[in-house]
């Protein structure tokens, strides 16, 4: 028992993308440069970052759509390699399912709300052929989609997006997952309608034990609904630990930026926001160094040689910064 | 408090679709002073693009402006001639549209969309135009070397600031900005507010802000208009309707943005989904996501009254 709390679900270490760019030639930009978290039971990991930090990549790579560089990805404490030749593609996507951002093209739109929570109930073997229809009524109701005969006729653009995030929810949670990989599932929602969707997350994370790895840009959400928060800088993680720890005392200058950006109804008076306009640089398997030298006010000699090494600077929270 | 520039009089914007007409901006009256930042929130389909829209009176069927007028400087922008309204649109008015990024045609250089604007606008001679040109860059923080490139080539952030300089290149008075930053990241929309606030001091434009954002809101404007399904519920000074809001709408759309510094609480946001404008009930619009909606609110709609001068709002239960 106690074996199986302290096993993460999913574990990366040191995992590397890099991505061809132009044709021909041998550059390559490096997307993701030795990232390394743990999905834990019941909880959830935010990763937080701008575009093109290499959130996206590495839920992507956990989901098997991008085959990583290098590094190591365990799933339930075995190799992820292993574990796919034992077990098979398919149950490995039944047990890690994602949710994306945009429920409008997430959907098919000539096919029925019931035609998408059928498709994996059966492709799963969930359940026969007679007890299908009543567990799309059940699931839709779990995800609050009722009267859930109705809804289930209906086609997605029937529906608001909100709503048809609800869908795409339930068809993750159809399948039993023990993880979903949720990349930004309400940044593209209205806003009175996206803390129903965390709300609803918050609840099968809870009750069903479900891991999240919630990809978000939006750091006070991150704190709302994750338990622990990585904060992405460029394809390196350079803070990451409890979300309180993170959001209320960041150390990285980074985070500090990022959080000094945050409009924030509780803040009273206006915080000194430093930033240097730099340019952000195109991170390649030659780059060296911090990749936030160019935006960084506290840089020192050693930053543009060599990324700082991990430091742990109180329990559970880490930093990769020389200053702190 | 200083002149009126802009004044919006039981504005009305209809769109006439196969299935009925949806009324996306319903009686709304709004003005802007000079040099005043006035914020408008609300969310996806309440009729704040419409209303921005109407302004540069760039509406197009199936668009009807049914009633109302509006007035800039007193001259009514709805009965302009062709000619008028042409001066009017840019000299007057500018507009930074939602996705701004993508509003630079992808195949023309930096150059010569800047150009094209103060050229069509103006007597400028091409080499006045392009020393113009120069100048609105360095005035949005872009190095000159950049003139000649095209968008692709820039950053979010930098074709953002282009679009600013675009909407900056005749000074005008006021400057609709429709979800300015909402594609940008955090750090980047915070750099670009700032340099708009300096300019903003620098050349005294007054702004209308477009967002979903309450609490970016109740930093920068000095008042905001809450908009729900083409209503305005709720005017009054940006840090008062932020911190001490008084229609359920607004209440339910402050708590929907976790607060990142303030206590961990539980949030809620608003039940239900946003109204469908072509099946709109009788009395309030927001009676079926209220958590306080009782008989009156099903029978009358409620009108915008005010305890104090300075705040509106159109609510039943006050």
């Amino acid at each position: 028992m106690m074996n199986e709390l302290n096993t993460p679900v999913l574990k990366a270490s040191g995992l590397i993308k890099d991505f061809p760019i132009g044709s021909g030639n041998k550059a390559s930009m490096r997307a993701l440069n030795d990232i390394s978290f743990e999905l834990h039971k019941g909880q959830a990991l935010a990763i937080v970052g701008e575009s093109g930090s290499g959130k996206s990549t590495s839920a992507r790579i956990l989901s098997r759509i991008f085959e990583e560089t290098a590094g190591l990805i365990e799933y339930k404490g075995i190799k992820l390699k292993d574990f796919i030749k034992k077990f098979g593609r398919l149950e490995y996507a039944r047990q890690v399912q994602m949710v994306f951002q945009d429920p409008f093209g997430s959907l098919n739109p000539v096919h029925t709300i019931y035609h998408h929570i059928a498709r994996p109930l059966l492709i799963h073997k969930r359940t026969d052929k007679q007890g299908v229809e009543q567990a799309v009524y059940d699931l839709l109701e779990l995800v609050g989609l009722s009267p859930a005969y109705e809804t289930s006729l209906k086609y997605p653009h029937q529906l608001s997006g909100g709503q048809r995030q609800r869908v795409a929810i339930a068809r993750a949670i159809a399948v039993e997952p023990e993880v979903i990989l949720a990349d930004e599932p309400i940044s593209m929602l209205d806003v009175s309608v996206r803390l129903g969707i965390l709300n609803l997350m918050a609840e099968l994370k809870d009750k069903r034990g479900i891991s999240f790895m919630y990809i978000t840009h939006d750091i006070a959400t991150a704190r709302y609904f994750a338990e622990k928060t990585a904060v992405m800088y460029l394809g390196h993680m350079v803070e990451w630990g409890d979300s309180d720890a993170v959001t209320q005392t960041p150390q990285h200058p980074y985070t500090q930026l990022l959080l000094s950006a945050v409009a924030d109804s509780a803040r009273k008076d206006t915080v000194e926001f430093k930033a240097n306009t730099g340019e952000i640089p195109l991170w390649g398997k030659e780059s060296k160094g911090c990749p936030f030298v160019s935006r960084c006010h506290k840089v020192i000699e050693p930053c543009h040689q060599t990324m700082p090494a991990i430091k742990e600077i109180s329990s559970g929270h880490f930093i990769r910064c020389y200053q702190v | 408090m200083s002149e009126v520039l802009l004044e919006i009089n039981n504005l009305c914007v209809d769109y006439v679709l196969p299935n009925g007409i949806a009324r996306a901006v319903n009686n709304v009256s709004l003005s802007i002073k000079k040099g005043e930042t006035l914020g408008l929130a609300g969310e996806s389909g309440c009729g704040k693009s419409t209303l921005a829209f109407s302004i540069s009176n760039l509406h197009k069927a199936p668009a009807l402006i049914s009633e109302g007028e509006i007035l800039f400087q007193g001259q009514d922008v709805l009965k302009m001639r062709p000619k008028t309204l042409k001066a009017y649109r840019w000299n007057n008015v500018s507009v930074v549209f939602q996705s701004a990024m993508n509003s630079l045609n992808p195949v023309i250089s930096i150059a010569e969309q800047l150009t094209d604007v103060i050229r069509a606008h103006t007597k400028a001679s091409a080499k006045d135009a392009e020393l113009r040109a120069i100048e609105l860059l360095e005035i949005v923080g872009i190095h000159k070397e950049r003139l000649h490139s095209f968008p692709y080539q820039l950053s979010g952030g930098m074709r953002q600031r282009v679009v600013i300089a675009i909407a900056l290149a005749l000074e005008p008075e006021l400057i609709i900005m429709d979800e300015p930053t909402t594609a940008l990241d955090v750090v980047v929309e915070r750099e670009i507010l700032n340099q708009l606030y300096e300019l903003k001091q620098t050349f005294g434009f007054s702004i209308l802000f477009i967002s979903h954002d309450l609490s970016l809101m109740a930093e920068i404007a000095d008042r905001i208009g809450v908009m729900y399904a083409g209503n305005l519920i709720e005017l009054g000074l940006a840090k008062e309707v932020f911190h001490h809001p008084i229609h359920p709408y607004t209440k339910g759309l402050v708590s929907s943005f976790p607060s990142i510094h303030g206590p961990k609480e539980t949030l809620y946001g608003i039940p239900g989904s946003p109204l469908n404008l072509l099946d709109k009930p009788q009395g309030c619009d927001f009676q079926a996501r209220c958590p306080d909606c009782h008989h009156k609110c099903q029978q009358e709609v409620p009108r915008l009254s005010s305890d104090t001068p300075d705040r509106l709002v159109a609510c039943h239960n006050l």
